[in-house]
């Protein structure tokens, strides 16, 4: 069942009292050691008994994250323990064998992202492709791109709707809408957070440092695109879905009480693969690239497409265009 | 050295001892919060999915009622500045009792913020300010700075008071003035950081900073009206009939303002029905069939001038029942109406158009009811201290000649 009432599957956007119970019974089931944890958050038996449950579903700090610097502070020494760390207890916990790396941006690149909404037909295989790949789970179900079904000639999204069947897709008299985050030049949500735990990159993606981030949600209510997503309980991914291919700033592990979003994949990105989403639509609609390159076809669409950004006057300053063609 | 070490087991003292009823209140505020304790307790293990907040609507119970409390601390200002701008005499011996409420309330302030947060183990990471960007970062500053000035000035008058000395003016009327403007600015950045969002046009007025300041005006005084009433009868204290008559005319003032501003607002979101009026619709009449907060908003109006027209009308007000209930009215209105009333309509509809209610949950009930226990405990403590050093019962010869 969706926390964010983030269901593309159609799920009632409220849940019934009896539903929301149910669901506290199991998040309480699957949070095995929840007392060990909470004697721990007292500083009791710190240090012996951490390593064991963080990983994946972590729900307190251990004494080496609770004490973790600011990600900007950490030296390549820092990192290399910490990455180590996290895939030990990854691998502890899950059997999976992880690996985490932190691609720097990369010079002279700025990424930007165009959205064909001419051929977009709503599958929302792109919401799928991107919570395998960036580890988003599946209880309480988190996911970074949500769809909306829109009538056809209004962009006004109170008439829009993101609880569509996708088996019916596309419907006539309705067109689709993927938001995720815009990456914006001028970040609201970076302008709030109070201890800068979120800010942007020199390539344009805005990160969250999720060891940095106090959980305040001050961000989530400045995004106006509804981009954020908050960790309301400890997140839970099966195995066997776990993306071992992991960014520190992008995919990796985490935790309860923690704010996240889409990085357009910058673990791939920066390594110049393209983000899931776009490899996932089976239609072409998605167009990702390097702006400053005036050979890249996601210039091309700028500089000859007739496109949009949402919310412009917001001055927001998005890397997420849409176009029709 | 040697008397604030006095000072200190003196109030500490007064506070241990009491009367049964004393004790019994105590009990009864303790068990509030262990309940909520409890609460909070569960909420730290399973996280905020413990409440009924959703990305769609990230802020609920635990914000609004911290919004609604910055303006009640921020309302000791309307017993300090008659008192200390204008001289007015009848208010002077009650300013201190204003000012400890100020105190008790910003710690509720304080609680509500830290159980709102998802990694209370983080409040460290306030080494790394984002300050002056992020109002929230300011909002942290002027609170504290709040505290303190309060907790200093009163500390300084009764510490002053149980020597048997009178306070020097010089030494801690500078500070009150400072705290007159700082008491502005404590509600003042509490509305800019709602006002200053862009993506919720809902709160993103210029009206909101103000309007924020006419309903503190208007229920600050109100709850003190009350509390007055209550130190008068239950602890002995000579309250005097023109300081509450002050307040009064203070609040019929403050109420009236606070009423035309929601109705400015009202007015220019549904008259030009602009798109972005869908969230006061919402609020007012409910949208696409989500009616939730429609009772509640419509009461609160109800309520507020019920309050307005007791304060304004004499054959009302001289009725102290009649006053205490338009006061209790005030107080409650406000509350609604500036707490959820106000943050739930920002985030409904949500920047893509969603609609989902909020209501609290059994958790964040419980946690909030042992926050504002928490604040009357603090309340009654600290009255329990300052009362008998202001009353001239409790002073330092004595408590040495008793030793």
């Amino acid at each position: 069942m969706a926390r964010s009432t983030d269901s593309p599957d159609g799920a009632n956007a409220v849940m019934s009292a009896g539903e929301r119970a149910e669901k506290l019974v199991e998040v309480r089931l699957n949070e095995q050691g929840s007392r060990r944890t909470f004697l721990r958050m007292l500083g009791v038996g710190a240090g012996a008994a951490a390593a064991a449950s963080t990983g994946c579903g972590a729900s307190a700090p251990t004494t080496e994250e609770f004490f973790r610097q600011h990600y900007k502070k950490l030296t390549d020494e820092d990192k290399k323990r910490i990455f180590a760390r996290i895939e030990g207890e990854t691998l502890a916990k899950t059997g999976v064998r992880t690996h985490i790396s932190d691609p720097p941006p990369i010079d002279g690149v700025e990424f930007a992202y165009a959205l064909n909404l001419s051929v977009c037909n709503g599958s929302r295989r792109c919401v799928e492709a991107c919570a395998r790949e960036n580890n988003l789970p599946d209880d309480p179900e988190i996911r970074y791109i949500r769809v909306m079904e829109m009538e056809a000639g209004s962009l006004e999204f109170e008439d829009a709707t993101p609880n569509y069947d996708r088996e019916k897709v596309p419907e006539k008299g309705k067109f689709y809408l993927p938001v995720q985050c815009h990456q914006c030049d001028n970040p609201p949500c970076v302008k709030a957070c109070p201890v800068g735990a979120t800010w942007k990159e020199p390539d344009g993606i805005v990160v969250v440092d999720y060891s940095w981030c106090i959980g305040c949600r001050f961000c989530v209510v400045a995004c106006p695109y509804f981009a954020r997503r908050f960790n309301f309980s400890a997140p839970q991914v099966a195995p066997e879905k776990i993306n071992p291919n992991q960014g520190y700033l992008s995919n990796r592990p985490r935790f309860k009480g923690v704010v996240e979003k889409c990085t357009f994949c910058l673990h791939r990105t920066r390594k110049g693969r393209m983000p899931a989403c776009l490899e996932a639509c089976p239609t072409g609609a998605r167009k990702f690239g390097n702006l400053n390159d005036p050979n890249s076809e996601i210039r091309k669409i700028i500089e000859t497409k007739r496109v949009f950004v949402l919310n412009e006057e917001l001055a927001t300053l998005p890397r997420f265009y849409y176009f029709f063609s | 050295m040697h008397s604030l070490y006095r000072f200190t087991l003196a109030t500490l003292g007064a506070m241990l001892r009491g009367s049964r009823g004393y004790y019994l209140w105590l009990l009864f505020l303790t068990a509030w919060i262990a309940l909520g304790a409890l609460a909070y307790l569960h909420q730290l293990q399973v996280g905020l999915v413990a409440t009924n907040l959703v990305d769609q609507v990230p802020w609920g119970a635990y914000i609004a009622n911290f919004t609604y409390l910055v303006g009640m601390a921020a309302a000791a200002v309307m017993l300090v500045i008659p008192a200390y701008v204008y001289d007015d005499h009848a208010l002077h011996n009650v300013v201190v009792l204003g000012e400890l409420l100020a105190v008790a309330v910003l710690m509720m302030c304080l609680m509500f913020v830290m159980v709102d947060i998802g990694r209370p183990d983080r409040v460290w990471h306030f080494v790394r300010f984002n300050w002056p960007s992020s109002m929230l970062s300011w909002d942290v500053i002027v609170l504290n700075g709040y505290l303190a000035l309060n907790f200093g000035i009163t500390t300084y008058i009764l510490f002053t008071k149980f020597k048997g000395e009178e306070p020097d003016r010089k030494k801690y009327v500078p500070f009150v003035f400072v705290a007159i403007v700082w008491a502005f600015s404590i509600h003042t950045v509490t509305a800019f950081l709602y006002s200053g969002m862009g993506a919720r046009p809902h709160w993103n007025a210029a009206i909101l900073a103000p309007r924020f300041l006419a309903s503190a005006f208007a229920a600050g005084p109100s709850l003190m009206i009350i509390a007055l009433s209550i130190i008068r009868d239950k602890m002995g204290y000579p309250v005097k009939d023109e300081a509450l008559n002050r307040l009064r005319q203070i609040v019929a003032v403050t109420m009236l303002i606070n009423l035309f501003f929601f109705f400015s607002e009202i007015f220019t979101e549904l008259y030009s029905f602009k798109h972005h009026a869908a969230s006061m619709r919402y609020l007012l009449f409910g949208l696409k069939g989500h009616t939730r907060l429609v009772p509640y908003i419509w009461s609160a109006m109800f309520l507020d001038v019920f309050a307005a027209t007791v304060f304004m009308t004499k054959k009302l007000y001289v009725h102290k029942n009649v006053l205490r209930a338009a006061c209790a009215a005030a107080v409650l209105g406000v509350w609604v109406e500036k707490g959820m009333g106000l943050v739930i309509p920002g985030f409904v509809p949500s920047p893509l158009g969603e609609i989902v209610d909020y209501t609290p949950s059994f958790t964040e009930f419980c946690v909030s009811a042992a926050i504002w226990a928490a604040g009357a405990f603090i309340y009654t403590l600290l009255l329990k201290a300052g009362v008998p050093i202001e009353l001239g019962t409790l002073r330092l010869k004595k408590a040495e000649a008793a030793k």
